[in-house]
């Protein structure tokens, strides 16, 4: 059978942008829409054949490398612009373009009203080139170009109403921060290939069980800067401060981008390295221990929130701190299985909060909603489904990839991880069975506006979140444990991440520890949803009391740990202060003196020979005859 | 060789001719006049020539004079022509009134 066309998933979103571009608004809003979803939904079927002609190929053999064009040669170095697909990076699209079509769709009906509406599926369909050059790239360099493409798109979409003074600058912020990991990943990428000799993934990870020593210390530091590149782009401690300022854009960017698809790029991207990460311990400890701690203290932080978004998105950094704990135990294949449950029920929690905003008139407060389940019944329905999916709630899509994640990091010795994530279960479920009360139940204190307005949103609206709903509750089912051999999920992964170096498994669990695992699990989600359910529902006036007993404790979860404000005083201020330094002294002393110092002597010099230029023609002759009597005067006293 | 005018006479007049037309060239204002100076140079020049050639019983020095007397007509008619022009433009033959050049 001829092999399918991968170049075409990412072409035709870039095709889209090309015709936006020369249509203009001569599409009008119908024809936008069309050709945005139209191309997304288009590259989601390519997606869909291809990974069936994928999976149509014998296990040992599912790998399909597509060049289009010699990039760049020097030397022996030479870079192709070519896309790989193999059941890691299928996994992804599918993902990226069915998330990404069902988040366009629900677009069409929330920007309905919005002026920019052409720029906005202009910046998504860009977004979608992006994303998927970055999943399909079969080599660090053009990997790159899909990172620093989605950071783009990232930055241009949280910044979309940019006449919002707090979404400039909040765009600003995720564009910086993201530099710093962007650098960390430059850097990563040289030291390979400075010692690797090529940026290709499959002659590299081929070549470096022999190039690298095992544990060394170029391929720890190596992998620590992918790492750090991660870090950024997947919003982790230290770089995690970017991701909750960026829902400054539009709700259905924070769905697609900053929960379902950019953000899950750096889980992506340990997982395509695992080869190398395996080969630095140290490393893999790293992104074990930030994951794990990211997992808990973002959840603790969404503990106290009160704007509805802001409450997903620091869920969204704790998700994605479990995805890393289970690459950093070792369990590449249970974080790649959490990034895509996590994508159905996150995506779903924004576009069923983006539902709710837009019922509400753009109102994000918690404490300015309640009792809208009878009101907004399918988005309510579908919320709810979301909410007891990334609990880990069975028979959800988040226990599944939730338990696997936790019993591998058991299974792997890695007890304090452990730990640290099932207390982050607790917490995760109680912070969203907080928000799912204060926004569907108990009594409404909506503003009398808001209540005049209120409306389901419209089906094209509703349609994508129910599609979600029901992918929330049965894409777990890939993953169903207890199967001799691994389930469904990994062994599609297996080809995968069976390659690379001898890797110390994790020991066997038995079948009573494995229930008991699921035990804890279930319970830490049960616990945290009573909680909720007494403190929220049943007894406000105890939260009311037990909030003013721990108010510091309040604050310091309210303000966020001041983590921005110590961000704010150490590093932005000084650099700040040090770029002001730069300006006043280096740019106008220095080199703005230099400069003008070399006008002002010209000047100078200018001044004093253009006496000698008199206009007259005798006086030149005079210089020219004075000339000559000098060199003639010379001539015959030495010549 | 009684009758012959030795050749330091000849460079002697020669010298005395240029630092003439020298003189002439820069402390005369009228453009005419100038030019009758530097005539003077060209031609003290051509009686070095000379003088050289025959003392030295070489044609090339006749040779050079021809070159010279050639240009020499070349450059009066170009040069009459720009003062012309120039009395034309500015009615006037002076140099130090025709001073647009200065900086």
């Amino acid at each position: 059978m001829t092999l399918p066309l991968i170049s075409l998933i990412p072409a035709l979103p870039l095709a889209a942008v090309a015709l936006h571009l020369l249509l203009g608004d001569r599409l009008g809003k119908r024809g936008t829409a069309l050709l945005a979803c139209g191309a997304v939904g288009a590259a989601f079927l390519l997606a869909l054949r291809a990974v069936f002609a994928l999976a149509a190929r014998p296990e040992a053999d599912r790998t399909l490398v597509e060049i289009v064009t010699t990039w760049m040669r020097a030397g022996d170095f030479s870079v192709d612009i070519s896309f790989l697909l193999d059941p890691l990076s299928a996994v992804m699209i599918l993902v990226v373009t069915g998330v990404g079509f069902l988040i366009h769709v629900y677009s069409i009906g929330y920007m309905a009203h919005d002026a920019s509406f052409r720029r906005f599926f202009l910046y998504l369909n860009l977004f979608m080139f992006a994303m998927l050059t970055l999943v399909l790239a079969d080599n660090f360099l053009l990997m790159f170009v899909g990172w620093e493409g989605v950071g783009l798109c990232s930055y241009l979409l949280i910044g979309f109403w940019y006449e919002r003074p707090s979404a400039a600058q909040a765009g600003k912020k995720a564009f910086v921060v993201n530099r710093i990991g962007d650098f960390g990943f430059l850097l990563g990428m040289l030291t390979l290939f400075a010692f690797g000799g090529t940026l290709n993934f499959t002659r590299l990870f081929a070549v470096a069980p022999h190039v690298f020593a095992a544990g060394g210390t170029v391929i720890t530091i190596a992998t620590l800067l992918l790492f750090l590149g991660a870090t950024g782009k997947s919003a982790q401690i230290p770089l995690y401060v970017w991701l909750p300022d960026a829902m400054e854009g539009p709700t259905p960017v924070s769905a697609l981008i900053h929960a379902a698809t950019m953000v899950t790029a750096g889980v992506y991207m340990v997982a395509r390295c695992h080869v190398l990460f395996r080969l630095a311990p140290v490393s893999l400890e790293v992104v074990a221990v930030v994951g794990a701690a990211t997992a808990l203290f973002a959840a603790t932080i969404g503990l106290a929130q009160n704007d509805i978004k802001r409450v997903l998105a620091y869920s969204t950094v704790s998700q994605l701190g479990y995805m890393f704990m289970a690459c950093g135990v070792g369990a590449f294949s249970a974080g790649i299985f959490h990034l895509m449950t996590h994508s159905f029920f996150k995506a779903l929690l924004f576009l069923g909060a983006g539902s709710v905003i837009h019922a509400l008139s753009n109102e994000q407060d918690l404490r300015r909603m309640g009792a809208l389940s009878s009101r907004l019944p399918w988005t309510h329905g579908t919320m709810l489904v979301a909410t007891l999916a990334i609990t880990g709630l069975p028979p959800l899509a988040g226990f599944f990839s939730k338990d696997e994640i936790l019993s591998s990091a058991f299974a792997s010795g890695h007890f304090g991880v452990w730990l640290v994530g099932v207390a982050g279960a607790v917490i995760t479920a109680f912070y969203m069975f907080r928000l799912y009360i204060l926004c569907f139940r108990g009594s409404s204190r909506l503003t009398h506006e808001a209540e005049q307005h209120l409306h389901e949103s419209r089906p094209s609206m509703i349609a994508p979140l129910v599609v979600l709903a029901v992918l929330s509750a049965v894409g777990g089912w890939v993953g169903m444990p207890f199967q001799a051999g691994g389930h469904a999920f990994e062994r599609w992964l297996r080809p995968v991440f069976e390659g690379g170096p001898a890797f110390a498994p994790a020991r066997e669990l038995s079948h009573g520890t494995e229930w008991a695992l699921v035990a804890v699990s279930v319970t830490a989600g049960v616990i945290g949803i009573l909680t909720a359910l007494r403190l929220y529902l049943q007894s406000p006036q105890t939260a009311t009391s037990l909030a003013s007993r721990y108010a510091s404790l309040r604050t310091l979860l309210v303000n966020k740990y001041w983590i921005d404000e110590l961000l704010d005083a150490a590093v932005v201020r000084p650099f700040g202060a040090f770029s002001g330094w730069l300006w006043r002294f280096w740019d106008v002393v220095i080199v703005d003196g230099t400069v003008n110092a070399v006008g002002y002597a010209l000047e100078g010099a200018s001044a004093v020979l253009r006496l000698f230029q008199t206009g007259f023609v005798g006086t030149y002759a005079l210089f020219l005859a004075l000339g000559v009597a000098a060199m003639l005067l010379h001539f015959l006293r030495h010549g | 060789m009684s009758g012959v005018i030795p050749l330091s006479w000849s460079l002697a007049l020669s010298a005395t001719l240029f630092v003439i037309g020298v003189v002439g060239v820069l402390v005369r204002r009228n453009a005419l006049v100038i030019f009758m100076s530097i005539e003077l140079m060209l031609n003290a020049a051509n009686l070095a020539f000379v003088a050289f050639g025959r003392s030295l019983q070489s044609l090339d020095g006749q040779i050079f004079v021809f070159f010279v007397m050639t240009v020499a007509a070349a450059e009066v008619a170009v040069g009459l022509a720009i003062i012309v022009n120039l009395f034309r433009l500015r009615e006037t033959v002076f140099v130090d009134e025709v001073n647009l050049l200065k900086g």
